[in-house]
């Protein structure tokens, strides 16, 4: 099977990561990091983005894009329904439940 | 300074599938929190996505609708953010290769002009479940019932220059996916769900100005009024030496202004990647010929067709096609009543009227196609009058009933009996002398119009019962006859 992907899903230009890089990704996936850490996942960070670039300089001109690495397309489910309310079941493992609702701290002000 | 608005509409249209985009929960409406949320919408560990079939046939139909290109392969990507009532901490959308690519839809304005409006693309993606922030002291509650639900994201071209030009085109997407049963259009429900992007310029200007997103807009009123409203507050804005910013903005329907979200200084930053769970869809030739061939009506031919089969006017006829549920229930009426111009004017007369003052879609019309029907056939046998059949209408609007049931426990049948009538007739004369001689003296063209007084008086006299024609008949015959 052939995809015919247009190669939408470019690299931006790689550059060494700094420690305000870090701080941001962090807080994009909401994690919290101790600061004397800092200097060691910035260069961890830096040399992945280095084999990415060592990987950039093979000529893949002939190559086809893919979205996944199996070679494969995705299979269809019927519309059907097929689960039962487990609301008891699954809301046992959350911390904080009241009337079926999940309970979380106020997003809003 | 004439200035011009530039808007361009994202429309959340929810697919009416059964079961969810990736899971086989139940997608109904109403449900008690959390009891339609299965694993995979909590994104419990382990778990992984199934596309719908279903999902997949409905965004196709909607670009077939629109003559769209149809993406042959498209890719699921993550738009990763985090929020409470989004578990995965992504979306599930598709940002490279939607499935739904360049298409456009005709719109008709008020003075009857047309207009070409593009769509750039529409996609499939999973709603999020609801945050109810309001029930409980310091914490909010999270209903993931919707989470999971597919959506089709239709996202037009900034083509439209008007509020009004927007909301025709709202109305006309709306009545695509409802002519094509793939979302039922209960935008109240959040069925069917508006952002509109504003931006204002001056007229001539080739550059767009910044643009405002207003979110959420529940009903084709509040989008127009929002727009205006935004339209308005940028001219102020820049005319007073201010600068808009982009941002996100809430309508508040109840002091009609839109607001600013509070906006933190970060900008969005969702790293969009291909979902590694979910592989490439392709889709073949056959499949997209199939369903082409069994595409429904839709809207513009179906007006076609009401102006060529009943003989419509061209604003009665895009009037009753637009709304699939009013069209079919115009039809069934019409079948009852085998007059298409009288139920053409029941149907956007009373019935519109009565629907819009109690806020009622047509799907809830205490009075349905058939009760109508069936009042307009008594109409047409001249067992009743047309003013006597609005009463008629209002019982069955409030208390229900066939129009012959009502016509006879209220007693309102029509008296035809010309031997009644003229009685009625003759005592009405012989007790308005002074009208009687005005109309004698009266020049003879000019007593057609004095009728209506004597009318007045036997219709009083016959609680509107008589029949109208027969009456001016009759009364034209005895007072003609007194002149000679």
């Amino acid at each position: 099977m052939t995809l015919k992907l247009t190669p939408k899903y470019q690299e931006e230009a790689i550059m060494a990561l700094d420690r305000s890089d870090v701080e941001r990704i962090a807080h994009l996936a909401r994690l919290q990091i101790d600061q004397q850490d800092i200097p060691e996942y910035t260069e961890n960070l830096s040399n992945i983005l280095d084999l990415v670039d060592q990987m950039q300089a093979v000529d893949t001109s002939e190559t086809e894009p893919m979205a996944n690495a199996l070679d494969a397309v995705q299979r269809l489910r019927k519309d059907d329904v097929t689960e039962e309310n487990q609301r008891d079941a699954l809301q046992s493992v959350a911390p904080a439940v009241e009337n079926g609702l999940f309970q979380v701290p106020k997003v809003i002000e | 300074m004439e200035w011009e608005a530039v808007i361009g509409l994202e429309i959340h249209a929810q697919l009416a599938t059964n079961s969810k985009i990736f899971s086989g929960a139940s997608t109904a409406f109403g449900a008690e929190p959390n009891t339609q949320a299965c694993a995979v919408d909590l994104a419990l560990p382990g778990t992984l996505p199934v596309f719908n079939e279903e999902a997949l046939r409905m965004a196709v139909k909607f670009g077939l609708a629109i003559d769209a290109e149809i993406g042959r392969t498209s890719i699921f990507d993550r738009k990763n953010y985090f929020y409470p009532d989004l578990p995965k901490g992504y979306q599930t959308s598709q940002l490279f290769h939607p499935i739904v690519g360049v298409g456009h839809v005709d719109i008709t304005l008020e003075d009857g002009s047309t207009k070409r409006v593009g769509v750039t693309r529409a996609h499939l993606e999973e709603d999020a479940g609801k945050s109810l922030h309001d029930e409980f002291p310091g914490m909010t509650g999270i209903d993931l019932n919707r989470a999971g639900t597919p959506l089709l994201e239709i996202v037009s071209e900034p083509d439209m220059r008007s509020a009004e030009e927007a909301v025709a085109y709202v109305r006309k997407i709306h009545s695509i996916v409802t002519s094509l049963g793939i979302c039922d259009g209960n935008m109240a429900e959040g069925s069917f769900r508006c952002d509109c992007n504003v931006s204002v310029r001056l007229k001539g200007e080739e550059e767009f100005g910044t643009r405002t997103e207003t979110k959420n807009i529940n009903s084709f009123r509040f989008i127009e009024k929002a727009i205006l409203g935004e339209i308005d507050r940028q001219i102020d804005l820049i005319e007073d030496g201010g600068r808009v910013v982009q941002e996100t903005r809430l309508y508040d329907a109840n002091k009609n202004e839109t607001r600013s979200m509070r906006s933190k200084e970060e900008a969005n930053d969702y790293r969009y990647f291909p979902c590694p769970d979910l592989l490439p869809i392709v889709i073949e030739e056959d499949y997209i010929e199939e369903i082409r061939n069994n595409l429904p009506e839709l809207p513009d031919a179906r007006k076609e067709r009401f102006i060529e089969q009943y003989k419509l006017s061209d604003y009665d006829a895009m009037v009753l096609s637009a709304d699939r549920f009013l069209a079919e229930y115009f039809e069934t009426v019409v079948t009852a009543a085998k007059d298409a111009k009288l139920a053409a004017n029941w149907v956007m007369g009373e019935l519109s009227k009565h629907l819009n003052a109690n806020d009622t879609s047509i799907g809830d019309s205490p009075v349905s196609a058939d009760q109508l029907g069936g009042l307009l056939v008594r109409i047409k046998d001249n067992t009743i009058s047309g003013n006597i059949a609005k009463k008629v209408f209002e019982v069955m609007w409030s208390e229900g009933g066939s129009a012959d049931e009502i016509i006879e426990a209220k007693g309102l049948k029509q008296v035809t009996d010309s031997g009644a009538i003229e009685a009625i007739v003759d005592e009405v004369i012989s007790k308005s002398g002074p009208q009687v001689e005005q109309y004698i003296a009266a020049e003879p063209d000019k007593r057609g119009k004095m009728i209506g007084f004597f009318m007045g008086q036997v219709m009083k006299a016959t609680g509107g019962k008589a029949n109208p024609g027969a009456v001016t008949g009759i009364l034209k015959k005895k007072l003609d006859a007194l002149c000679d």
